[in-house]
């Protein structure tokens, strides 16, 4: 659980078309490049995670595989209820089972899928949350707290509106002296007819500049943000 | 099932259908007709056996039709995985030696397929495969098989490769002039192989991606 | 052809090493088998036992169907698609089993219709139960169209083939969702296909030209539920009058985006007076 909170902040939100993730990348040094924080699972699924990039690595191949099986067999889409309550399973087992350890990373999926648009919370406990906006990762409850004063109007959102309330929400996590840019975030959406995209660096300006050109974010709204010095996590 | 009844299960079947595949300068043509036929029977008029892969490159299954099911979703796949892996899709030659490996895996039980793999290569030229069923494979600039291969090689031989004209110049025909012969060769099969008819569709890879043409054979 | 399975022999009794298929009957004289009675005296477990745990027997897979069920046959219109299957269980040319129903209705939009072997019928109903009941309890949203149990069975009926040890089944999958009709075929080598006109065992000789002829002249998408019926029903009698493993008492499914509903079983008027002028047919 401390290894989620670690990493560096997610934020996820969803309207009735559409699930948006965006997260925040960190470098492990000035020599290092940006970790990548968002996974293609399928054409109709994707994940952000925030804790140890190992461990999402190995959940993420998992989902993949299962993913890939529903293709298989039963020639549809995985519905993203069911691998949030697998992968939800497969976390609680790590939990019970003597001599093994939680995986340490929490994910947040974006799918959709015949029920429509969808948005879960994953954490190594083995819970798993359906929301309408959720954040995860290092001082999450700030971009929490956007989300709650805004949430209602997700729903009818355009994607590019979602998009930028995502990035609001998010450039809340940060610390006061740091900015949002095309380089260390990175923005995934899913939909209806529409699959997996990630847009990263340049193709990120167009939302940046909407949001600079609005007034600076009032300082931000410190709810727990627990400022943690960076470690290995991502 | 009233009638014969069949003493001894064999695990084996031929679906019949024609395929070919013709690499030009800078596109490839691929093409099979949609018949799908057990022994007298025609089991249905559109089946198609060439797949759009999802690196651009298409692929021609001839013979057994659930091998070649099976076959096609394994490779979907591996390219997947492969996409996972590399963050780009694998190109036509490496997919050429890939499904020469995933064929010759099953060499004590192997898919009842002969394929035809067309697609682009690295420098953006046509390039065709064509394989046995368990895996023998060689980079060809026109080939055919199945059913009506048999008819169509001798006149691709002569209309693509010029072989037996004296006196000509050697070149690369352009696509208009290759999907006419590609239509020919379907139509002519379809007089001579009961296994060949119905539909043909032709595959036609650019560098702008593929695209499809479906074109009626006679139904008898 | 010999029509008694019976004489079909079994493929565990080629030679003497191994039981007779009747030595797992009940009241079997199966402890006085040699092999047996060798076996009792060196490891002293019991005959029973011996029995009920073939483990150590050869696998034996259905190298041939037994019970069998004849034609199925199906046909799109518009807006929907029919299916019929008459209620005849076949033991070779005995006219077993009269009231089996060969018809599945699998989750709300899909019909499976399968002839060949009984007990692999069986087995598949039992596997589509299973599918069904732990799509629906999840109860998440989601539910199986004819699209993703055709998939499903062609993948079983293919794996099985795979493991040469094949459900000897000819399975034609029907269905509506989301207003899209479906009709296809796998059978036990898993060759699978999907035609607007599709027949099993003998209906792809007698049913399919009278299917293929209606659907080329009406055209599918003309075609009404009243016309389909006619049609199913002309080629149900057809089946009739000369499918000797057949029976004049079927039931016809229709699925449509409004449902799926299965008839009882019934029977239609048969004229039997032109066989009088065919010698050795009638009197």
């Amino acid at each position: 659980m401390e290894a989620v909170k670690q990493g560096s902040a997610a934020v996820g939100l969803r309207s009735s078309k559409h699930a948006v993730l965006v997260a925040l990348n960190r470098q492990a040094g000035d020599l290092a490049s940006f970790q990548k924080k968002l996974i293609r699972i399928d054409d109709h699924l994707g994940i952000a995670i925030a804790g140890l990039t190992s461990d999402a690595r190995v959940l993420s191949t998992y989902m993949r595989g299962e993913a890939m099986k529903s293709h298989f067999v039963l020639g549809r889409p995985l519905p993203v209820q069911r691998i949030a309550a697998q992968l939800g399973d497969k976390a609680q087992v790590n939990t019970q089972r003597y001599g093994r350890r939680p995986y340490g990373v929490g994910l947040l999926i974006a799918g959709h899928d015949e029920a429509g648009p969808h948005l879960y919370e994953v954490s190594p406990s083995g819970n798993y949350f359906d929301y309408y906006a959720i954040s995860i990762g290092a001082r999450s409850q700030s971009a929490k707290t956007y989300l709650e004063k805004y949430y209602e109007s997700f729903a009818d959102a355009s994607l590019d509106d979602l998009i930028v309330h995502g990035l609001r929400a998010l450039r809340d996590t940060l610390q006061q002296d740091k900015e949002l840019s095309a380089s260390n975030c990175s923005v995934g959406f899913v939909g209806v007819d529409q699959k997996w995209t990630v847009i990263e660096g340049d193709s990120l300006q167009r939302f940046l500049d909407i949001l600079n050109a609005e007034a600076p974010p009032p300082a931000a709204a410190a709810g727990g943000a627990d400022d943690v010095a960076p470690m290995e996590t991502e | 099932m009233g009638g014969n009844i069949e003493h001894r299960f064999s695990p084996y079947t031929d679906n019949g259908g024609t395929t070919l595949a013709i690499a030009g300068e800078d596109f490839c043509v691929v093409a099979g007709d949609t018949r799908q036929s057990e022994g007298y029977l025609i089991n249905a008029r559109y089946s198609p056996k060439v797949y759009h892969l999802k690196n651009n490159a298409v692929l021609a299954t001839g013979g057994m039709h659930a091998d070649g099911v099976a076959l096609v979703k394994r490779i979907g796949q591996n390219l997947d995985w492969y996409v996972h892996k590399h963050e780009k899709q694998m190109s036509a030659p490496a997919l050429a030696q890939m499904l020469s490996t995933i064929l010759y895996s099953k060499r004590f039980f192997p898919y009842y397929v002969w394929n035809t793999l067309g697609g682009l290569d690295e420098n953006g030229k046509g390039c065709v495969f064509s394989y046995d069923p368990v895996g023998n494979f060689e980079k060809q600039h026109w080939s055919c098989s199945g059913s009506a291969g048999h008819l169509i090689q001798p006149f691709l031989d002569n209309q693509i490769g010029h072989k037996h004209q004296s006196n000509v110049e050697h070149h690369l025909l352009p696509l208009d002039q290759v999907l006419k012969i590609v239509k020919d060769a379907f139509n002519g099969a379809t007089e001579r192989d009961i296994y060949t008819g119905d539909f043909v569709e032709i595959f036609i890879i650019t560098k702008d991606g593929v695209t499809v043409q479906k074109h009626d054979l006679k139904k008898d | 052809m010999d029509h008694f399975p019976g004489n079909w022999g079994n493929p565990r009794s080629r030679d003497d090493t191994y039981l007779e298929s009747n030595d797992y009957l009940p009241g079997s004289i199966a402890q006085d088998h040699p092999r047996i009675r060798a076996e009792k005296t060196m490891s002293g477990f019991s005959c029973d036992e011996y029995i009920s745990n073939p483990s150590h027997m050869p696998r034996a897979h259905t190298q041939q169907p037994v019970v069998t069920g004849t034609s199925v046959i199906g046909i799109r219109f518009k807006g929907g698609v029919m299916l019929a299957a008459d209620n005849l269980a076949s033991y070779g040319s005995l006219a077993r089993f009269r009231d089996v129903e060969r018809l599945l209705k699998v989750g709300d939009y899909t019909v499976v219709g399968a002839s060949g072997d009984i007990s692999d019928l069986q087995y598949i109903q039992h596997m589509l139960v299973n599918l069904e009941t732990k799509e629906k309890y999840l109860d998440d949203g989601h539910s199986l169209g004819p699209k993703n149990v055709f998939e499903y069975m062609s993948r079983v009926m293919y794996g099985r083939r795979t493991k040469v040890n094949p459900l000897w089944n000819s399975l034609v999958i029907a269905g509506v969702k989301n207003n899209e009709s479906f009709l296809g075929f796998v059978d036990l080598q898993g060759t699978s296909y999907q035609s607007s006109t599709i027949a099993t065992g003998f209906g792809g000789h007698l049913a399919i030209p009278i299917l293929r002829k209606a659907v080329d002249q009406i055209g599918e998408e003309n075609m009404t539920e009243e016309q389909a019926k006619k049609i199913i029903e002309d080629c149900m009698r057809v089946l009739y009058y000369r499918d000797a493993r057949s029976l004049n008492k079927f039931q016809r499914a229709t699925i449509t985006a409004s449902g799926v509903t299965i008839t009882d079983p019934y029977s239609l008027e048969t004229d039997w007076s032109f066989a009088e002028k065919i010698r050795g047919y009638g009197a």
